[in-house]
């Protein structure tokens, strides 16, 4: 039985020749392909558009990682190199730290690329009936604390377990709302579009901006732990299977899986505006939000194929009225818009925040 | 014995309080088997319940609707000169407006079109690029159709248009499928496409060639590395570490590291690998890497215990014989341990197969689309892959996921059948 140890030795031969070949194997590195990071909301988008841009050119197909806007940015900014990301989706604005910290590694040429909207949707199984809510029932039904009933301007711990609490108008069912955990993106537009928005109805709170604004965010933002708000997970579809079986409960998700999922549930009116294709697009059904891409300008000459992806992109028939994003659920901007992203992603005009 | 003191104890067996205390025992005894096999029983229906249901939600997977049509090569859409760039999906559109001539209205011939996947026009890129003598022929061929369609076809969905509810589908849509139906241009035909190509966000175009090979390259660099390294440490900790705190310390240490959660071998993937030795993200040479770091305590631990069945005799015997230390070990010992090897390895890579998590940070869990030829090109895993499509809107990838989890199932058995064959042939019993 010698050759069996000669067979584990050169099974060891080969490990050192792998473990001292790493450092050089990593010095001929080169990246032939677009890596891109970021939002799970631009991630069913964007891997269309690498899609078709791989089918399209002779380009690699770009790899797409779903690791969240803030987590993509992150990376994004982490550095120059092959070793970093050229792209990163997201699903709200770069923020100002977010462009310092981009700076600090050396980043400085981040053009800003909005290419949609996306509607959130609260819905519900088709079986129950449509619930026709506001965003101020909403801000009642859901946050941590809430203006005391009574009407004094005090805060008390959430006090409602029925919808028919909330606002005599709704269904006398209890508050349960499935939706996604605090890491998700679609979780923040949630807080800041609805539960803020109707948080913003009560003057006396509006009031506290001016004065203690993370207070007022505290009041705003927080969402109730006490059982009435369940968080599902990340997994979309898990949410809507659950509102098939719990026909009571109440869901927040993604406009997409509305629109794919039509048959099994319905989406609630905001307002008294239906979450449809038109209402979001016109900006009527109020908790939409952008969607963006950010590009890290010098990686355009180190990586091969940026401006084309960038151009199928912001191309008619991607991003257009009658594209092959809209088929996958995205909400297309104005024409006007379109056109002034396009000219901003062709002339790589780098991001200019506001200060606000 | 005397006979009182038989007649005594006959009197207690024989007692009525005895006759209770032993049909008490006895269903004791009963309850106590029937708990025991009602686990096994409750175990298997779980198990089976969890395999009939994926089956059945991912049999469906394996067919993929197709539609039959003439396809036209015409010379004015294809440019001898530019035959990659070419509007292919003229040629198949221009195939569906000749099916339904009645169709002339704009929105409509849009709706018409959809019923063919747009995969088509690749299909027809690809054979024109191979044989461009096609140019100017007829062709009847079949493509796969839309995955709406598809999912029409095969479970109804989306038919309730026609009572008016919402859905993806429009009724002239629907009709003109059936029509399609009808004149048996339908057919559902085995998905060779799901097993060829790549990833994709069309779920008629979506396959795990992709997720197959990176899983396949990740766990050959895993055996690469896990196998000898863990035999070594395995052969050098039973067989000639001295027993003193030390190697106690190191003992417990290996036990503790088979039980660390796996996610945190990825981040130190991602600390040692990507970022200090600089390798690149996602692909499969780190995946192996981290999983080997997963499977080596296992390789250990399953290789110790094999080491430590062989009797002394046999070391004995070879070192009185005039062996040294390294000739017993390697000649005799290791030889007769291997299936306790081998079964300890197939067991740990047939657990790393299923990872997800630690994958997750290395950059793994990505939409690819091209197919790995190497460990150095970017890749997914299967596990990766039934994530991936579980989180996809569209309602077709559904059974996708349930397809692949067939696939991995099925892996997994076959490893652990093999695992257990190994054992039984040559394991042996002193």
């Amino acid at each position: 039985m010698v050759h069996l140890a000669s067979i584990l030795r050169g099974f060891l031969t080969v490990l050192a020749v792998m473990l001292v070949s790493f450092p050089i194997a990593t010095q001929a590195d080169e990246r032939d392909y677009i890596s891109i990071v970021g939002s799970s909301t631009v991630y069913p988008f964007a891997t269309v558009v690498a899609e078709r841009f791989g089918t399209g050119t002779q380009y690699p197909t770009p790899i797409i990682e779903s690791t969240g806007s803030g987590g993509g940015l992150k990376l994004f900014c982490a550095g120059i190199g092959v070793k970093h990301p050229d792209i990163t989706n997201a699903s709200r604005r770069i923020k100002q730290s977010e462009v310092d910290h981009c700076a600090k590694n050396g980043i400085t040429g981040i053009v800003e690329i909005k290419f949609g909207y996306d509607g959130i949707v609260i819905a519900n199984s088709i079986e129950s009936g449509r619930f026709s809510l506001t965003r101020r029932d909403v801000f009642l039904a859901l946050a941590k604390d809430v203006p005391s009933p009574d009407g004094s301007e005090t805060l008390v711990p959430n006090p409602y377990n029925t919808w028919k609490e909330v606002n005599s108008e709704l269904p006398d069912v209890a508050i349960r709302v499935l939706g996604p955990p605090p890491t998700s993106g679609t979780r923040d537009a949630f807080a800041e579009l609805a539960l803020e928005g109707g948080c913003k109805t009560f003057k006396w709170i509006k009031a506290i901006k001016k004065t203690d604004k993370k207070h007022y965010k505290s009041i705003c933002h927080g969402i109730r732990e006490d059982g009435a708000w369940v968080e599902a997970g990340e997994n979309d579809n898990l949410i809507v299977q659950k509102l098939n079986a719990d026909k009571d409960s109440l869901g927040v998700f993604g406009f997409s899986f509305l629109d794919q999922n039509s048959d099994q549930v319905q989406g609630s009116l905001v307002d008294g505006v239906a979450p449809e294709f038109e209402n979001i697009a016109d900006g009527s059904y109020v908790i939409s939000r952008p969607l963006y891409f950010y590009v890290k300008s010098v990686h355009i000459d180190l990586i091969p194929g940026i401006r084309e992806y960038v151009a199928e992109f912001t191309s008619d028939r991607a991003w257009g009225d009658d594209g092959y994003l809209v088929d996958k659920g995205m909400i297309p901007m104005p024409q006007a818009e379109r056109s002034e992203f396009k000219t901003a992603a062709m002339n790589l005009r780098t991001v200019k925040l506001a200060s606000n | 014995m005397s006979s009182v003191q038989i007649q005594q104890s006959k009197a207690v067996w024989e007692s009525p309080q005895f006759k209770k205390r032993l049909k008490k025992r006895n269903a004791a005894e009963l309850r106590f088997k029937y708990y025991g096999l009602g686990a096994v029983i409750l175990g298997l229906i779980f198990v089976l319940s969890l395999f009939v249901s994926i089956a059945v939600n991912g049999f469906s997977s394996f067919w993929q609707t197709q539609a039959q049509i003439d396809i036209y090569f015409d010379p004015d859409t294809l440019n001898a000169d530019d035959l990659a760039g070419a509007n292919y999906g003229k040629l198949v559109k221009q195939a569906m407006y000749k099916q339904f001539p009645d169709v002339t209205k704009r929105n409509e011939k849009r709706e018409l079109s959809r019923i063919i996947s747009i995969g088509a026009s690749f299909i027809l890129q690809r054979m024109v690029i191979n044989d461009p003598s096609l140019i100017g022929t007829t062709q009847t061929l079949w493509f796969p159709v839309d995955d709406e369609f598809d999912m029409l076809y095969k479970h109804d969905i989306g038919r309730n248009v026609e009572s008016g509810a919402p859905s993806r589908l429009s009724i002239n849509q629907i009709i003109w499928f059936d029509q399609m139906v009808d004149r048996g241009s339908i057919e559902s035909r085995f998905n060779k496409t799901f097993f060829t190509a790549g990833d994709s966000r069309e779920p008629e175009l979506a396959g795990l060639r992709g997720a197959l090979t990176g899983s396949f390259l990740m766990i050959l660099v895993t055996l690469l590395i896990s196998f000898p390294v863990g035999a070594a440490g395995a052969c050098y900790l039973e067989e000639f570490a001295p027993r003193n705190k030390l190697t106690d310390l190191i003992e417990i240490n290996i036990n503790n590291l088979a039980a660390v959660p796996s996610v945190v071998f990825g981040l130190l993937g991602l600390a040692v690998f990507i970022n200090f030795f600089g390798l690149p993200r996602s692909v499969p040479l780190v995946g192996g890497l981290v999983l080997s770091l997963m499977t080596i305590p296992t390789i250990i631990i399953a290789g110790r215990a094999a080491l430590r069945a062989i009797p002394p005799s046999i070391r004995e015997g070879a070192l009185a014989l005039g062996a040294s230390k390294t000739q017993t070990v390697m000649q005799e010992v290791v030889p007769l341990a291997m299936p306790g090897f081998l079964t300890g390895t197939i067991i740990g890579l047939a657990q790393a197969l299923g990872e997800t998590a630690p994958l997750l940070m290395i950059g793994m869990v990505a939409f690819i689309v091209d197919i790995p030829s190497g460990p150095l090109d970017p890749s997914t895993a299967l596990p990766v892959q039934i994530f991936l499509w579980a989180d996809s809107p569209e309602r077709a990838f559904l059974e996708k996921t349930s397809g692949v989890i067939l696939i991995l199932l099925s892996l997994l058995i076959t490893m652990n059948v093999v695992a257990v064959y190994l054992r039984r042939k040559f394991e042996r019993r002193w």
